[in-house]
């Protein structure tokens, strides 16, 4: 085991060093979970295209054990958001996420994943994915460069790393609900803005009445 | 015959395994956080299969790399920093996705606008690392830095960048891209040059309108 | 700038006065300052294109252009056609009301009509009659609009060209989803209300699948057929990408490509920039060939200028352009492999050399996918010092090597072989008819390649030959990739030892060019197909109409017609060899 896992809290009596380590449960369990966080073989755009390079031999992925990436949410821990995301596709990914298992993790990659990037004005674009799930690490860039996605996921591993086990959201008594999925109609519908649509479609009329004068 | 091809295949992959090992006795041991052996093995002589040990050792970013963009300004012999930038608007005209945002100072006394930004905003989560701000900058003000690793855990509160964030010193410039801080100041010298000239032009003629007026 | 001349269009020179005599009465000459080609009646269309087509050998229909000329209260249709032997383009046009703009469709002309009738009408709004499935096809079904509209406005629109007024010198900063009550880039019909509708399903798409017949004579088992989604989140759809496969048993039957997954409003956003804007936004198209997307639209919209660049940066647009076909086709093969089930080896050796060619990318323009290098008349900026060195060392001695090697690892091997050979066969006529390009086209017998046919930037001086196989399969798109890399390699060799020194931008370099009106179409042979740019001038300094023939949008339109009849992992191997990006079919 390695040494940054051994807790200095607690003494190993003489006769047992070499042969017993004492940690914390946090500390063990972060160190697995962020030593081989598998994440979801899933490209959007451009970025997908980087988040490949990452994993090929060049920057390689493995030395973080993240080599493996899945392309079913199930067996996935990480989801990157490599790319543009649009309104067409943001109910699949809301859909994926909600099939992962916990704990689950979210980076956006790249400026369009972050906040809609330099497409952010267009009709179809997604204004950034966080608008739908929640996102853990932001790696601006477009596209981030493979050591700047190497950045993100140490950041990542970093943020696990100060997670505990009685704190995280994932192993409470009550289930996490489910994120609904946007629907798609004249336009993208969210079904949590559906309490309130009405008063706010009469604020949309008005900003378009006072834009038009 | 059938499976000569796969054969044939397989010697490749067994070439590239062993073509790795045989860099690793050409640098005896010495294959990882060597700079010397690391230029090699990034060009096109690498043999064998090359992996950057990040974070530990980096790529050698070349000169033109492009990222976020900074501000630069230079430092006075006081002490005091002047801005490069006399936020004439240029960048935030060019910006394809209109990320730049620019508050243009005015004088307290006479309202007046002078040339010096009293804000500048750039909003990362729009920028697309083009590089046409600093292209097309008249005043050598707007640079492209090389620094990526600026992953955040909340965009909300720190992707605006703001004219403190942006700002950085023309010696930091010199240091992260030296070749181009040579020709800026090739440029910045010519044009001060010729501003000189320029005035001591406008001096001469003044004289001799006053000799010419005197007589 | 020579500003005062009428823009010089190249390449749309008109049919010798005979054409006009042929059909009288049903053509007239576009005469508006800056256009080019000719106005066709929309009842005449059907008529003219078959005419067109069998009398006159216009047998190549490469793209389809709506246009919405707002201030004339009419809609435009914009046809490019080609003789599949080379030569010029001859450009008709149809003009129809803007309140009600309804056209014959061409579909059964040219087949290759189709995906491009269809993202017409989603777009603008043109009804195509005859065309067997006019449904949008990048936006959903139900969506509010046709959002290339002049007068169509999203949420976060701000104002109707760039640059903004609020950014400078009043720039306070802000996030435009503050202002939008939803938060969101989105915006409803004023009686719109979410309870009581019912979501659009997928019945209209699954409804023009075609059926397996099941006859019951009771002569052969009763099957049930299969509706299979592959994607838009798969592995082997190089994106989001989406097919609907009908299958009988194995055996696909029908296939329906669905877009759209990454529709990020190139056009429009394209159309608020000023020219120089688009040139990083190109970079984005086919994010694995920007330089070459760059190349397409620096020359449309140099046709438009009238200007040329200087010589030292002709021969750097070549070797760049070439270096990044060579990039683009080390991936596709890579990932066709992986497609075929060699999972990653052979995509590892081939990205391992495509860094190497990003590192010069890097140097050269500051980035390793984003290049945006080409300037209106020129470049960005010289190759650094040491670049071409570095590229020597490359093109003539690690690169044929090390294709060599890919050669000797893939070509024979009979696993590659029995997976490839005979799959997927586009035969010449259908690879023609559906307008397919690049490799698609060449590997099936037709030797078209725009760097012959309508030679552009100096590609004339080199001696290269156009690689072309003739069974239209899998196997022979692989081959005739691993040949042009190999030609690649032997342009950019030439390229290097005649490159001279000099300028490398004609003028000085400006932000804010001066486009005159009118209309030009820049083509350039990318790796996936032919490229092409139709940019419409009206004099300011933002494109009226600023439209992309992406070729592997419109390569997927013989994408049916290659897997029926063949297993659904072959379909898998198929779509990886017409190598598409998603960037650019959806754009």
């Amino acid at each position: 085991m390695s040494e940054e896992l051994s807790n200095n809290d607690n003494p190993v009596p003489e006769g047992l060093q070499g042969q017993i380590a004492i940690t914390s449960l946090d500390k063990i369990y972060n160190w697995s979970r962020r030593s081989s966080i598998w994440p979801m073989m899933f490209g959007l755009a451009c970025c997908a295209i980087e988040m490949i390079a990452t994993a090929a031999s060049r920057y390689d992925l493995a030395r973080f054990g993240m080599e493996v990436l899945r392309a079913s949410p199930r067996q996935a821990d990480l989801m990157i958001v490599s790319g543009t995301v649009t309104k067409k596709m943001i109910p699949i990914i809301v859909r994926l996420y909600n099939q992962m298992p916990e704990p689950k993790y979210v980076l956006a990659m790249g400026a369009c994943a972050s906040g809609g990037g330099p497409f952010k004005e267009g009709y179809n674009v997604v204004s950034g994915v966080d608008k739908f799930v929640p996102v853990d690490v932001y790696i601006p860039g477009c596209p981030p460069t493979p050591q700047a996605l190497l950045h993100g996921l140490i950041k990542m591993q970093e943020k696990i790393d100060g997670q505990s086990v009685l704190e995280v959201p994932w192993y409470r008594s009550e289930p996490i609900d489910e994120i609904p999925q946007p629907l798609l109609g004249p336009d993208l519908i969210d079904p949590r803005d559906i309490p309130d649509f009405a008063e706010k479609l009469k604020a949309q009329e008005e900003r378009l009445a006072a834009e038009r004068e | 015959m059938y499976g000569v091809g796969l054969v044939k295949g397989m010697g490749v992959t067994i070439k590239h395994f062993v073509n790795t090992y045989v860099d690793d006795l050409r640098w005896f041991g010495r294959r990882y956080y060597n700079p010397e052996a690391f230029a090699v093995r990034q060009s096109p002589q690498a043999q064998g299969i090359f992996t950057v040990q990040y974070p530990e050792e980096k790529l050698i970013m070349p000169e033109e790399f492009r990222y976020i963009p900074f501000l630069i300004y230079d430092e006075l012999e006081d002490g005091t920093r002047q801005d490069r930038c006399t936020s004439c608007g240029i960048c935030a005209k060019v910006c394809p996705p209109q990320c730049i945002w620019i508050v243009r100072s005015d004088d307290p006394e006479t309202g007046r606008p002078i040339p010096e930004p009293s804000e500048f905003f750039i909003d990362i989560d729009i920028c697309m690392n083009c590089g046409l701000c600093s292209e097309y900058c008249p005043f050598e003000a707007i640079r492209m830095d090389h620094d990526y690793e600026i992953s955040t855990y909340d965009r909300f509160s720190e992707n605006i960048y703001n004219k403190e964030k942006l700002d950085k010193p023309a010696s930091f410039y010199a240091a992260v891209r030296p070749l181009n801080y040579a020709i800026d100041e090739a440029a910045i010298a010519e044009k001060v040059a010729k501003k000189a000239a320029k005035e001591a032009a406008r001096k001469q003629r003044q004289a001799e309108k006053d000799r010419k007026t005197d007589e | 700038m020579t500003d005062k001349e009428s823009p010089q269009v190249e390449g749309t020179t008109r049919e010798p006065d005979s054409l006009e005599q042929h059909f009288p009465g049903i053509l007239t000459p576009d005469e508006r300052e800056g256009f080019d080609g000719y106005l066709v009646a929309p009842d005449k269309l059907t008529e003219f294109a078959t005419r067109l087509r069998d009398e006159f050998g216009y047998d190549y229909l490469s793209s389809v252009t709506g246009v919405d000329y707002l201030p004339d209260e009419v809609m435009e249709v914009v046809y490019h056609a080609y003789r599949i032997e080379g030569g010029p383009a001859l450009v008709f046009k149809t003009q129809v009301p803007r309140a009600d703009p309804v056209v014959p469709s061409l579909v059964g002309v040219w087949p290759g009509a189709d995906f491009q009738e269809r993202e017409a009408w989603d777009l603008l709004g043109i009804r195509f009659t005859g065309h067997p499935n006019l449904r949008r096809i990048l936006m959903w079904e139900g969506f509010e609009g046709h959002p290339l509209r002049k007068d169509w406005h999203e949420a976060y629109f701000e104002e109707d060209a760039k640059p903004f007024a609020n950014r400078w010198p009043e720039g306070d900063v802000y996030r435009i989803e503050d202002k939008i009550p939803f938060g969101k880039n989105v915006q409803y019909p004023s009686e719109f209300t979410p309870e009581g509708w019912i979501p659009e399903g997928d019945e209209g798409l699954y409804a023009g699948l075609g059926q397996i017949s099941n006859d019951g004579d009771g002569s052969s088992l009763k099957t049930d057929q299969l509706v299979v989604n592959l994607g838009p989140q798969h592995p082997s759809t190089h994106g989001v990408f989406r097919m609907v496969v009908t299958l009988d048993g194995e055996t696909v039957t029908d296939l329906k490509p669905v877009m759209g997954y990454l529709h990020r409003n190139h056009e429009k956003i394209g159309e608020r920039n000023t020219y120089i804007m688009n040139m990083p936004y190109t970079d984005r198209l086919d994010y694995l060939s920007s330089m070459s997307n760059n190349f397409g639209y620096a020359l449309a919209v140099e046709k438009l200028m009238d200007i040329q660049p200087p010589e030292r940066a002709e021969y750097i647009r070549v070797i760049m352009a070439e270096l990044t076909r060579i990039v683009s086709h080390l991936w596709a093969i890579g990932f066709l492999l992986n497609d075929l089930g060699a999972f990653f080896t052979p995509a590892l050796y081939a990205i391992n050399e495509r860094e190497l060619i990003l590192d010069v990318f890097e140097a050269v323009s500051g980035s390793r996918m984003m290049c945006n290098y080409f300037r209106f008349g020129g470049l960005a900026r010289d190759l650094p010092p040491g670049t071409l060195q570095t590229i020597r060392e490359l093109i003539f001695e690690r690169l044929p090597r090390r294709v060599d090697e890919l050669d000797i690892y893939l070509t024979e091997n009979e696993i590659v072989r029995s997976r490839c050979i005979g799959v997927g066969v586009l035969s010449p006529e259908k690879a023609v008819a559906f307008s397919a390009a690049g490799p698609v086209l060449r590997a099936s017998g037709i030797p078209y390649d725009v760097r012959r046919a309508e030679p552009y930037g100096i590609y004339d001086r080199f001696d290269f030959e156009v690689a072309v196989r003739y069974g239209g399969d899998v196997y022979d798109r692989y081959l005739v990739r691993l040949q042009e890399i190999r030609e690649s390699i032997r342009i950019v060799q030439q390229a290097v030892d005649d490159i001279p020194e000099g300028e490398i931008q004609t003028g000085k370099p400006i932000f804010q060019v001066r486009v005159p009106a009118g209309e030009a179409y820049g083509r350039v042979e990318n790796p996936k197909g032919e490229l092409g740019f139709y940019v419409v001038s009206n004099g300011k300094p933002n494109p009226w109409r600023y439209h992309i023939r992406a070729p592997s949008f419109i390569n997927l339109t013989a994408l049916a017609e290659m897997c029926k009849g063949h297993k659904v992992a072959d379909v898998v191997a198929i779509l990886g060899s017409i190598d598409i990006i998603l960037g650019e079919v959806d754009r």
